[in-house]
């Protein structure tokens, strides 16, 4: 076991630092999470900016325009961005992480030449229609119908939980081209334009006021068969080739927040005089301790990608303890303020201060409820660790 | 940056795993239920395997191994549930002559600040066997002589592998350690027991997982409701979480401009013995009524578990540290 960094790691680590240094400042103000349109000019602008120094998609295949960058790499790279405050992926989530790694492996020359340059240089961005609101954990019982007609599908149906649907130009489509009840054997994946007719968005507010995603209503929307990636019938084995691009890095930059948000959290005890609480003492160390812990798993979880180069399912066991670890860290937090953390709008301190900190906290608090239920339910992780690791059989 | 276990380690691990399987099968362990002594010659099997000298330099009559390796052999050591005061013992290697050989087992304790009009005893474990008791507080490490220490033996004890004597107080010594020695110390012997109450936490789960494989009931097996399989899920996730910061700690120890060492130490000891007493606890449960018996050996992990956590000190302080250094 070897926690120290090859000079070939470090000297990668390096000049992505330097250039970080260098274009992080200049970049302006985050745009407000309610500004849908100034969010997504921000991110793809700053995937602009990566692509134009060679640092887009560091782990797509080489085939797919990317540097088929080394899993520790993958894991240097996003510390390093964290480490500087860079902007987050953002809108080109679905695209960086999920569609062009799947064009990149299951499309056509042709397809990747068309689809994949635009994603990393941040020129198109794309959403998710996987999930149906009859189809959440089983995805499987999909049903968005889509329907043969010359050279083009028909498609209607409706989708759930698309983010960043009111700004993507693309979508990438799970449809019901097999029988009924065909499960995983009638799924074709479609790139879908988002500017064809018959797509209605209607945004969904969540619990904490803010609209990240949508429903999506298909009405006889035409997709021209060019746009299917994989063969018909074949779109869940098409799909599951995305996630053997995950190496383990997935929550890298989150964790690391979480880490200076434990600090946060310590120094905010202090200001509020609650440090020598022991209770508070015990719960921040705990969740240190937690912490601590899972970087210790990512970085097992990427040593073990970067020898098998397959992902292990490691990324489960991290998956469920650090969702919930989010939800107790963020509790922590809103504690501390009291009845000061009832409020949205920020509050000033009473003493001169300045502002108390409640806006974040209470956006962190409501927040993580959605880790514990977006990308596999806990519940669902749990059944996924104990029948594909323990070897427990279906109930 | 490799993070897996490297070949050598695997080896090690391998060959731990081996001599515990032959010299330290269940129904030997248990064998030993109500002893007042060590079993001498296990102890010496495994002195002779190296597995208290082993970080010791070659010329100091170690293998020059790191903490890493510690670790692997402890954690294999915790799966077969080895009793005696091998986590001090190894940890007191280079500070006390006789431990690395085996020939001074070595027991810890930890000194706190007293607090007025505490009146609990204090209870520790092999007392009779030891050739040294080290007492750790922040400023520094005493040596006590095992006579000087003059402890009450205390017959039914809650771990029958782990005989008690009781002390009025913690001991005084001679000071064989300052400030440093004792943070050493005191590190080191977290990160091994840490690892021990891995090995202890993952062999819970596997017996939890077999047992719920096997064990039928409604016409089916009972790992297949979720209400079990979560619970093994659980478990897995405590085992695994606990090693990768038990491992990070040691590799910590062994690499120190990685991090800070003293701090995964003690989040290491705290998580890894939260996992071994959850395990214990969840593994009985999944055992059901068999579970509550004499005859499934779950409670003697959980007993171990809550032995070993004792002498670690409370949640409260382990967390403290990492708190204060996080």
């Amino acid at each position: 076991m070897d926690l120290r960094y090859t000079d070939a790691e470090e000297a990668f680590r390096a000049e992505l630092r330097a250039w970080l240094a260098e274009v992080v400042p200049t970049l302006g103000p985050r745009p407000a999470l309610t500004d849908w349109p100034a969010r997504r000019a921000y991110d793809t602008s700053w995937q602009g900016m990566l692509y134009d120094a060679g640092y887009a998609g560091i782990d797509w295949p080489v085939e797919g325009g990317g540097r088929g960058a080394s899993p520790v790499e993958q894991l240097v790279y996003l510390e390093e961005l964290e480490r500087a405050h860079a902007p987050y992926v953002g809108v080109n989530f679905v695209g960086l992480l999920h569609a062009g790694p799947t064009i990149a492996v299951e499309g056509t020359p042709e397809q990747r030449a068309r689809f994949l340059p635009p994603i990393l240089k941040g020129e198109q961005v794309w959403c998710q229609g996987f999930s149906e609101p009859d189809a959440g954990s089983d995805l499987a019982a999909l049903r968005t119908r889509a329907v043969r007609d010359g050279d083009e599908y028909v498609v209607t149906g409706s989708k759930i939980w698309t983010s960043h649907a009111e700004v993507a130009d693309l979508c990438e489509l799970l449809v019901r081209t097999g029988e009924e009840g065909s499960r995983h054997s009638g799924i074709t994946w479609l790139a879908m334009e988002m500017d064809r007719p018959g797509i209605e968005i209607r945004p969904l507010e969540t619990i904490g006021r803010s609209t990240e995603f949508a429903e999506l209503f298909l009405d006889g929307v035409r997709v021209p068969v060019g746009n299917r990636v994989g063969e018909e019938n074949d779109g869940w084995r098409v799909t599951m080739v995305t996630l053997s691009f995950e190496r383990g890095t997935a929550f890298v930059g989150e964790l690391l927040q979480s880490m200076e948000e434990l600090r946060r959290i310590r120094s905010l005890a202090r200001r509020v005089g609650l440090w020598d609480d022991p209770e508070v003492r015990h719960r921040t160390g705990q969740l240190g301790a937690e912490l601590d812990a899972l970087w210790a798993l990512t970085r097992r979880n990427v040593s073990q990608a970067a020898r098998t180069g397959v992902p292990g399912l490691g990324g489960s066991v991290f998956k469920l303890a650090f969702s919930e670890l989010r939800q107790r860290l963020a509790t922590l937090g809103l504690e501390l303020l009291g009845s000061a953390g009832l409020a949205w709008d920020e509050l000033e301190a009473t003493d001169g201060s300045g502002p108390i900190g409640n806006t974040r906290l209470l956006e962190q608090w409501i927040g993580s409820f959605s880790r514990t239920i977006a990308a596999g339910t806990s519940q669902i992780q749990r059944n996924i660790v104990a029948e594909r690791i323990l070897g427990l059989p279906k109930g | 940056m490799d993070f897996e276990l490297s070949d050598d380690e695997r080896s090690l691990a391998d060959g731990m795993r081996r001599l515990c399987e032959g010299r330290f099968p269940m129904e030997r362990v248990r064998a030993g239920e109500g002893r007042r002594a060590l079993d001498t010659e296990g102890w010496s099997a495994l002195a002779e395997a190296g597995v208290f000298s082993l970080r010791l330099a070659d010329e100091e009559g170690g293998a020059d191994l790191g903490t890493a390796a510690a670790a692997v052999v402890f954690e294999e050591l915790g799966r077969a549930l080895v009793p005696g005061p091998l986590a001090a013992t190894h940890a007191a290697a280079g500070l006390v002559k006789g431990a690395a050989t085996g020939d001074r087992p070595v027991g810890l304790l930890r000194r706190t600040p007293p607090v007025p009009g505490d009146p609990r005893p204090v209870l520790v474990g092999d007392l009779g066997s030891l050739g040294a008791l080290l007492v750790v507080a922040d400023d520094g490490v005493e040596l006590v002589e095992p006579d000087a220490v003059g402890g009450a033996p205390v017959e039914g004890g809650l771990d029958p592998l782990t005989p008690l004597w009781r002390l009025e107080a913690v001991p005084r010594g001679t000071p064989v350690g300052d400030g440093p020695v004792a943070e050493a110390l005191w590190r080191d012997f977290l990160v091994v027991e840490a690892a021990f109450l891995v090995g202890m936490a993952a062999v819970t789960s596997e017996m939890a997982v077999g047992y719920a494989k096997v064990r039928r009931q409604f016409d089916r097996p009972i790992g297949s409701f979720q209400a079990v399989k979560h619970m093994c899920a659980d478990m897995l996730v405590r085992a695994e979480t606990a090693r990768a910061a038990v491992h990070a700690a040691a590799v910590t120890v062994d690499q120190p401009d990685v991090g800070d060492a003293v701090r995964a130490a003690h989040g290491a000891a705290l998580l890894a013995a939260q996992a071994a007493e959850a395990n214990a606890r969840a593994c009985i449960q999944v055992h059901g009524g068999m579970g509550f018996t004499w005859e499934v050996p779950a409670h003697l992990y959980l007993k171990r578990a809550i032995v070993l956590w004792r002498a670690l000190g409370p949640a409260t302080r382990l967390a403290d540290v990492v708190a204060e250094r996080f």
